[in-house]
């Protein structure tokens, strides 16, 4: 074989292991990752042994601590209280500005009726007090 | 003064758009003294924008609530220390922060090549002045640093109490000189592709800024893991978190740049790789700066959903578009004058080690962006976990440690058997005499963590080999006792030696990481004093609970000040602050711990956690003085061999506590919240009278201390490495000298 065509088989090789590499990274990604979902759409969507991203706001006087675990609910954070609540037991690593009425996003898998948090992946955004004027106010001014 | 800011970024645009015209034009009629008048433009915008930024910086120092700024993100409680540094956590703030670095920085970059390649220099004076632009029209039309309102507000919000940690001062300012920096390199990039003088003068330009942007990407990244475990009470330091990612890419193909670079000037082979290397590491650069400030993804430092998210992806798909038509077209001038001899060589090494973190890039940058790439194709959103970072990025990591120790000793061009059996039989026994002494020794199994401890071992026996074959060599030439020898070879060669000791440093590091993931002990559960809980080998025990109230700052200059002290005082069990942490804490409600082990006692650690006043209004008169967001203060014993680490979350909703609230909100008036402190300070007595059971998160972790110790290392080596040689230093005085022998000669 000349070098030149040793190079291009070398470089096609190098190419199609990069390729396959990557093929396998994307799929992994989509089979391993979580849905995020408001709490009406996981009502409605959940199947068991799947996990799912949730993301609404602590429902007021939902909070309980059982041991270890801690119980709330998670409404959507358009409707509020009015609209659908996902019971959550959670257990692990609450951060600090978890509070009810706060927006949450905690990943969690549906066992029989209940949902089970993931251990340690709940996330509490930036209370409102924190959070930058709205873009409307913001741009107006 | 609020107008004084905006007339500056008025005119540091203006300056923006006649630098741009300038430079061009400079440089496209060979007219070289309007380029030179644009890079003075450089100058002008980085003194124009100075003046502002001391503006700004004047008005959180002064309190001057009229700026919505100040008002957002600072007030008359928040300590002095922090109040300068609330200047970078707003938007607006952190914006301008940003363009002055920048400006900086470019003037730097743009004095010391004053006298080289005019052609390239004119054409990253656009290019920089182009990104200051974006940045300065940002301020200008969307986020305002200089907004006012009228009338002015008597108290603003304060600094969010996350953000009160000592490294505030320093870290943003070094993420963001470290952002800042890449983007030299891709102008000059640019300007040389666009200049077509793609020789090894651009290279040899950017090289130290290059450096610089990787140095003080580090420091930063590192200084966030530091505040992630020791301010945030989860107790770790990296969580694939949005914003994490983004400082870490450029850093990523900033140091695969750095090993790149290398061959380039050696071999003259990679070109297109390198300048690709340069081009991609300022476009993420920005997309660090876009994704931290426009809220698009989820992250714990979501800094608040903006509008900026437009205006930067057209600059971000201008950069990709610019950079891929300037390689393509610019291609044939690329072209490479060696070809790799051997896989077994130190080309290839490299080669190996830019492939690596180029395929970490790929990793992180794709499970980073996910969730939109997700939404994109699926119409669902959707986000991948640590542990679908862990799976790639665990062996990718092992693979590159490991390269850092073949790298630096393997032969160039072909290594021969007798060659690698010469450099390689110390690293491999001292790895494999490590793998017998772990198992030996009954450390559990756990394959990763033990091929990342046999890992650094490989690599430290490979560098301290070099090392000691080095300083013997000049030892027996110079006739230098040892030591002299090892302090001589260092400073000959500073960039080799101080690369080596950044290899040592990247090794300790990853070892304190391995270690501390996966022999780490957790637990986390409710305790009432005098219960006690196992963490490892430690027992920790809940002694007491503590409570401090913080009235205000100068709670003792005044008459009403002292008596309400006196009062609080008074109550049983209750300190008068200041708060441990000393960020200003209206209440902090804490816990004697008393860990042992093996019935001996180890350390006494207080963890507190802080409550902070809210400003507003419906929480009540005494609700609001704590109702703002709780912060841990962590307490950690650390130590060489382990770390224990220790969080409290006190329940202060029990039906008692609440009724004290509740009482003091009816009675006593908003408007004093002198009054409101005795409620506050009656509240603690009766928490420290029966403490409910807390919340504790408790921790050892072993050889934490390592990963900070690993980046101390780290950061020597590059100091060693940056630092100008003086063999440049008797470079310059020959070649003076040289010019003025010939000089002499001329007019002999």
């Amino acid at each position: 074989m000349n070098p030149a065509r040793k190079r291009t088989v070398r470089l096609v090789v190098a190419l199609s292991v990069a390729v396959v590499l990557a093929s396998a990274l994307i799929y992994t990604s989509f089979s391993a990752a979580s849905p995020a979902l408001t709490p009406s759409q996981l009502v409605h969507e959940a199947q068991p042994g799947r996990s799912y991203e949730l993301t609404g706001t602590v429902l007021a006087h939902s909070v309980s601590r059982d041991g270890d675990v801690l119980n709330f609910s998670v409404a959507d954070r358009a409707t509020g209280a009015t609209g659908a609540a996902v019971p959550v037991a959670y257990t692990g690593t609450v951060p600090d500005p978890f509070k009810e009425g706060r927006e949450v996003i905690v990943t969690v898998e549906k066992q029989g009726g209940e949902y089970v948090g993931e251990r340690n992946s709940l996330i509490t955004k930036c209370p409102s007090k924190y959070k930058e004027t709205p873009a409307s106010e913001k741009q107006s001014s | 003064m609020a107008l004084l800011g905006r007339i500056c970024l008025l005119l540091a645009l203006a300056v923006c758009a006649y630098g741009i015209g300038a430079s061009i034009y400079g440089v496209r009629t060979g007219r070289w003294e309007w380029a030179v008048s644009g890079r003075r433009s450089v100058y002008a915008l980085a003194g124009i924008l100075t003046v502002g930024f001391v503006i700004l910086e004047v008005a959180f120092l002064r309190d001057d609530f009229a700026f919505n700024a100040v008002a957002d993100t600072s007030s008359r409680t928040t300590p002095t220390f922090y109040k300068a540094a609330a200047v970078w956590s707003s938007q607006e703030g952190s914006l301008l922060l940003w363009a002055w670095l920048m400006s900086l920085w470019s003037s730097l970059a743009l004095f010391l090549t004053r006298r080289r390649i005019r052609d390239v220099a004119a054409y990253a004076t656009a290019i920089m002045l182009g990104f200051g632009g974006f940045f300065i029209s940002l301020m200008v039309f969307y986020a305002q640093p200089f907004a006012t309102t009228s009338p002015t507000p008597s108290e603003g919000v304060g600094l969010d109490p996350l953000l009160r940690f000592p490294t505030m001062m320093i870290h943003p300012p070094m993420l963001y000189s470290g952002y800042t920096l890449c983007t030299i390199p891709l102008a000059f990039g640019m300007g040389a592709l666009l200049a077509r003088r793609v020789d090894a003068e651009w290279i040899r330009v950017i090289r130290r800024f290059a450096f610089g942007a990787w140095f003080f990407l580090g420091i930063g990244i590192l200084l966030g893991a530091r505040w992630s475990y020791s301010e945030l009470g989860w107790g770790g330091y990296w969580g694939w978190d949005a914003v994490e990612n983004a400082a870490l890419l450029p850093w990523l193909t900033g140091t695969a740049f750095l090993h790149s670079l290398m061959i380039q000037e050696k071999r003259g082979m990679l070109k297109v790789w390198n300048v690709s290397l340069v081009l991609a590491t300022g476009t993420l650069a920005i997309m660090g700066t876009f994704l931290v400030r426009s809220g698009v993804l989820n992250s714990i430092h979501a800094f608040g959903g903006q509008t900026l998210g437009v205006p930067f992806v057209v600059l971000i798909a201008v950069l990709i578009a610019g950079s891929i038509y300037l390689v393509i077209t610019r291609r044939e001038m690329l072209h490479t004058e060696h070809r790799i001899d051997s896989l077994l060589s130190r080309e290839a090494a490299f080669l190996a080690n830019n492939l690596v973190l180029v395929a970490l890039v790929f990793v992180i940058l794709w499970g980073t962006y996910f969730p939109l790439i997700s939404e994109a194709l699926t119409g669902q959103e959707a986000s991948v976990g640590p542990p679908w970072f862990d799976r790639y990025t665990v062996p990718l990591a092992l693979i590159l440690v490991l390269l850092s120790g073949i790298g630096p000793v393997i032969a160039w061009r072909r290594a021969t058997l007798a060659n690698a059996r010469r450099n390689f039989l110390v690293p491999i026994g001292l790895a494999l005499a490590t793998l017998v002494v772990l198992l030996a020794a009954g450390v559990p199994v756990k394959p990763f963590a033990l091929a990342m401890f046999c890992c650094a071992a490989f690599v430290f026996g490979s560098i301290s080999q070099e090392f000691f074959r080095g300083m013997r060599a000049r030892s027996a030439m110079a006739g230098e006792a040892p030591p002299t020898a090892l302090v001589a070879l260092v400073r000959r060669n500073r960039r080799r030696y101080g690369g080596y000791i950044v290899h040592i440093g990247i090794a300790v590091l990853f070892v304190g990481v391995a270690a501390s993931t996966s022999f780490q002990h957790e637990s986390e559960l409710g305790l009432s004093p005098g219960q006690s809980s196992r963490v490892g080998a430690y027992t920790i025990k809940y002694v007491r609970s503590t409570a401090s109230v913080t009235p205000d700052y100068d709670s003792s200059s005044t008459q009403g000040g002292r008596e309400l002290s006196a009062i609080i005082r008074a109550e049983p069990g209750v300190t008068l602050g200041p708060d441990t942490a000393r960020t200003g804490a209206t209440l902090s409600l804490g816990a004697v711990l008393d860990v042992s082990k093996h019935g001996r006692h180890v350390t006494t650690l207080y963890p507190s956690e802080g409550f902070y006043a809210s400003e507003e209004p419906t929480q009540g008169s005494v609700g609001h003085l704590i109702g703002g967001q709780p912060v841990s203060h962590v307490a950690i014993d650390a130590g060489v061999t382990r770390d224990v680490w220790t969080a409290i979350a006190p329940n202060i909703e029990t039906p008692q506590l609440k009724r004290i609230v509740t009482l003091g909100n009816r009675t006593l008036p908003y408007a004093h919240p002198g009054e409101g402190m005795v409620a506050i300070a009656a509240l603690a007595a009766a928490y420290m009278k029966s403490p409910p059971q807390a919340q504790f998160h408790l921790i050892a972790s072993p050889l934490v201390m390592w990963i900070w110790i690993g980046g101390l290392i780290v950061v020597g080596g590059a100091l060693i490495a940056i630092w100008p040689a003086p063999s440049v230093v008797r470079h310059r005085v020959r070649a003076r000298s040289r010019a003025r022998a010939e000089q002499g000669l001329a007019s002999a």
